[in-house]
């Protein structure tokens, strides 16, 4: 099941890199973020110290959101999802492959967020970068797992482009928070190491219960 | 279970005021928050009373997201549209719920600390619980024929996020929230009236819940008998 | 890994919430026969073809899938099954060749360069093409893409919805003679389409759907096969 989900996440890549359609935009959308924040912010240290860890996960949210998106409806474009579906390759390899696909997509626009934030808010983001790292993966491979479930739910229901920001954002919640008191906690003037590593924690429990649960649930959303 | 409806309602009058009974005549009219001494119970008086009302609603947001999150997993099982209509019947009910709880809580929060508006864990907790809520009937309004399988799926995921929901505004520390379990807070002359109100309107709830469900079923039925007309000819 | 040979639909219902796409459809698809759907728009020929294919799941009544008489299923049935839709069911963004390795991939079907060359020889596709991403085929080259990704799994049961819409004369009637072939083979065809001749003189089973439900079955049980007129008539008889 694994390789099949390898194979799958593999063939996405392969077509990310071809096209960078994803990664460009979505890049480019998430630097323009930035841009806004800092004219929406004053520049003095500590009103940035406290912004700048949420600012991170809003971009993070809506850049995410949107990829998902816009990768999923590339299988809807030649029906390729149906095609996916079905093959004798088990369901949960399909959706394994895309979530695997998604985080890797994600975190890369994340790569590129993250410096330019630290950059243009002259932000401590990278005062503990292990734990950073940390934190912007878990909250990445949440956003894949639980966003590709409803991503290939809605791929033939009408307005779904619409409807999965209005899913996926309270179900997601937890994660944003978790994050963004993750990052907070680094970036404070005290930072404080213990409450890092039990924001971190959270991330990794909730991936773990979503992980689980879209297994178990994502076939009987995803055929009608 | 058509004739439960009038029972329950019966029963939610005798609760109904049996609370406000208790609520207003037995339990004591001081409540401050004495950890901080930023707040004593006289600058409450009979404000506070609208805590009783207040948190039954928010207990009944909880149990809409189980019972929704249940009848969702058997409906995606079984696909039975009968689990559906409880899930979509609860929700749509507790959606009206919630905006109580958002109210009497500005309400409160006014009365109590001067502000429309606090992130206290309650008050957080019941704001994500209700935007779920809002969510899966956005879904069910505008997904079209395959809205009942995505809300499901919604609601499944609610409720497991409400753990980490729980979790996480407990973790706030906030001056003014005073200790986080709500009833622990609660001294021992308010807890009759407090339980009273969570059962009364646990009651009305579920008279009201029953009674949407029984709308929805009775509009399939027209349906398929609409549908068997025209099958047999009979109408155009 | 063997091939199907009856599939039964037995009493398969389907809705979406409040909308009733098929009702109590019984019909049984048998090896070395090809099965004309008919019917109007919106009669639920592709919902019957989503729910033979696995992709709906039905909200009453059951598919078989049997070899012999063991019966087949889950990832199994999937094995044997071949699309073609209107939709290409390929990778824009990928070349012939690639797309049809991928499919080998997830089928576990052997793809080395020159099975793959030389069914994308059967289909007529052009070979400068076949380095070049999908998208920039024409639809007629898609087709060819589509049919040869269909084929390259040799299914046992190919689900043929609206094949030939889009394709030229030639082109449909080629297409039509693969599908005489892949029949007279021993495969299960199942073709929804509203252009007649294509299918005539291929067809021993017709199935017209009316709002959801079969108003008519029957076969020609040996006795050749219908001729466009046989179509004609059988479709204005009952389709409405």
């Amino acid at each position: 099941m694994l390789r099949h989900a390898f194979r799958i996440a593999w063939k996405d890549l392969r077509i990310e890199v071809r096209s960078k359609e994803i990664f460009a935009t979505m890049a480019f959308f998430g630097a323009l973020l930035a841009v806004i924040y800092t004219f929406a912010f004053p520049r003095d240290d500590a009103a940035v110290r406290g912004a700048v860890a949420g600012m991170l996960w809003v971009a993070i949210a809506f850049t995410g959101t949107i990829a998902l998106g816009r990768a999923f409806d590339r299988e809807r474009e030649n029906d390729t999802m149906r095609a996916l579906l079905l093959s004798p390759v088990p369901r949960l390899s399909v959706f394994l492959g895309k979530a695997m696909a998604m985080a890797v997509l994600i975190l890369a626009v994340a790569v590129i967020c993250t410096p330019l934030l630290a950059l243009w808010l002259n932000a401590p983001l990278f005062a503990y970068p292990g734990e950073l790292a940390l934190a912007i993966v878990l909250g990445v491979v949440g956003i894949a797992v639980v966003g590709s479930v409803f991503a290939a739910t809605l791929l033939k229901v009408r307005s779904r482009d619409v409807l999965l920001p209005v899913i996926l954002y309270p179900l997601l919640v937890p994660l944003f928070v978790a994050g963004t008191k993750a990052t907070a906690s680094l970036v404070a003037l005290h930072p404080n190491l213990d409450a890092a590593h039990y924001w971190i924690g959270f991330l990794g429990i909730y991936d773990a219960a979503f992980l689980v649960l879209s297994l178990w649930v994502f076939e009987s959303l995803v055929i009608e | 279970m058509k004739k439960l409806v009038p029972y329950l309602c019966l029963l939610g009058a005798i609760g109904l005021v049996g609370s406000i009974y208790l609520v207003f005549f037995q339990a004591p009219l001081q409540f401050g928050y004495s950890e901080n001494g930023r707040l004593n119970g006289s600058s409450l008086f009979y404000n506070q009373k609208i805590f009783y009302f207040h948190v039954a609603h928010a207990f009944v947001l909880f149990t809409t997201v189980g019972v929704a999150g249940v009848s969702s997993i058997v409906f995606l099982a079984k696909r039975d549209p009968r689990w559906d209509d409880v899930a979509s019947a609860a929700v749509d009910v507790a959606v009206a719920f919630g905006a109580v709880v958002l109210v009497t809580g500005s309400i409160w929060a006014k009365a109590a600390w001067d502000v429309w508006w606090q992130w206290e864990p309650r008050l957080t907790m019941s704001l994500l619980l209700w935007l779920i809520l809002v969510g899966y009937v956005m879904v069910r309004r505008f997904a079209g024929p395959s809205a009942d399988r995505v809300a499901a799926g919604m609601a499944i995921f609610g409720m497991v996020g409400v753990p980490f929901i729980y979790s996480m505004v407990g973790q706030d520390s906030h001056p003014a929230s005073g200790k986080e379990g709500v009833v622990a807070t609660l001294g021992p002359g308010m807890r009759g009236a407090f339980w009273a109100c969570v059962g009364t309107f646990h009651i009305w709830f579920a008279a009201l819940v029953i009674t949407r469900i029984q709308g929805t079923r009775a509009e399939r039925e027209v349906r398929e008998l609409r549908e068997r007309g025209l099958d047999l000819g009979v109408l155009q | 890994m063997a091939a199907l040979d009856r599939v039964q639909i037995a009493k398969v219902g389907k809705r979406y919430g409040t909308e009733r796409a098929l009702a109590s459809v019984s019909l049984e698809l048998r090896a070395g026969s090809m099965c004309a759907l008919l019917g109007h728009n919106g009669a639920g020929k592709t919902t019957l073809l989503g729910v033979v294919s696995t992709l709906v799941r039905p909200s009453a009544g059951a598919v078989t899938y049997l070899t012999g008489d063991t019966k087949v299923t889950g990832a199994d049935v999937r094995r044997e099954i071949g699309l073609l839709a209107h939709a290409s069911l390929c990778y824009g963004e990928l070349s012939a060749t690639e797309n049809l390795e991928l499919v080998a991939g997830l089928y576990g079907v052997p793809a080395n360069a020159q099975a793959i060359a030389a069914l994308l020889d059967q289909v007529g596709l052009d070979p400068r093409a076949r380095g070049r991403e999908a998208r920039t085929y024409s639809r007629g080259m898609l087709q060819r893409l589509a049919l040869a990704r269909a084929l390259l799994t040799k299914p046992s049961l190919l689900l043929l919805d609206e094949p030939f819409t889009g394709l030229d004369r030639g082109g449909a009637l080629a297409l039509g003679e693969q599908l005489g072939a892949l029949k007279a083979a021993g495969a299960i065809v199942v073709v929804v389409t509203h252009d007649l001749e294509a299918i005539a003189g291929r067809t021993d089973h017709v199935a017209i759907l009316r709002r959801g439900q079969l108003v008519l079955e029957e076969r020609t049980e040996g006795r050749g096969a219908y001729s466009y007129d046989d179509l004609k008539d059988l479709y204005h008889r009952h389709a409405s």
